[in-house]
């Protein structure tokens, strides 16, 4: 069972494509990962061998943040821009897109489902 | 696109001069600009600007973690006060 920075990888996958499970780890992180341990990127995630395992374990470990810490990482930098009181933050706290992009339509990532203001609510009050 | 790392940060030359001459006296006082495009400098930190909005000037105690961004994103342009007919229970959790 190959279990890496606490995830358990897909088994019948390949290696290459197995890696990014690992939240903080892309296609690309996953293509360089291998190529430095030398792990052939076509490999079976079941067909790994402990010591491929063992080295990707440790490229992982010594040079990418991933999950928990990469998440807590992200989390604390999105409070700075709160708690300084910067626009950014604020864009965040309100739940908006923070970059500069339109709201007069789209931006449903960040606004969420559609809360219609129909004749109805209006009527209602 | 971020700026050419080669300039270096953009800083209105009048107020780093202002701040560095309290800085020399050890004075604190408010000082008023309109230099919103200002990146925070290191030299800023301690310091109350009033930064411009195109209104009014909103007083901004700079810290150490504002270093690196602008004055304007301090001192924002825009109130939004909300939809008519929408009730203000929703702006007031905001705060």
């Amino acid at each position: 069972m190959a279990r890496i920075a606490g995830i358990d990888l897909p088994r019948d996958k390949r290696i290459e494509a197995a890696l990014p499970y690992i939240f903080g780890i892309g296609r690309t992180s996953s293509q360089k990962i291998l190529k430095k341990s030398g792990v052939d990127p076509n490999i079976r995630v079941k067909d790994l061998t402990e010591e491929h395992i063992s080295k990707i374990r440790t490229i992982i470990e010594q040079e990418y943040k991933v999950e928990g810490a990469l998440r807590t990482e992200i989390n604390m930098s999105i409070k700075r821009l709160i708690d300084i009181g910067s626009y950014r933050g604020l864009r965040h706290r309100r739940g908006l897109p923070v970059r500069g992009q339109r709201t007069r339509t789209n931006s449903r990532t960040r606004k969420g489902p559609r809360k219609t203001i129909g004749r109805k609510a209006k009527a209602a009050e | 696109m971020t700026r050419s790392l080669k300039k270096g940060p953009y800083v209105d030359e009048r107020l780093l001069k202002k701040i560095e001459a309290l800085n020399a006296s050890s004075e604190k006082r408010v000082i008023k600009t309109w230099a919103r495009r200002t990146t925070i400098s290191p030299e800023f930190v301690g310091h109350t600007l009033a930064v411009h909005n195109g209104n009014k000037f909103i007083p901004i105690y700079v810290t150490e973690n504002m270093v690196g961004h602008k004055l304007g994103e301090f001192a924002p342009t825009r109130i939004f006060r909300g939809h008519s007919g929408k009730v203000t229970e929703k702006s007031s959790a905001l705060k």
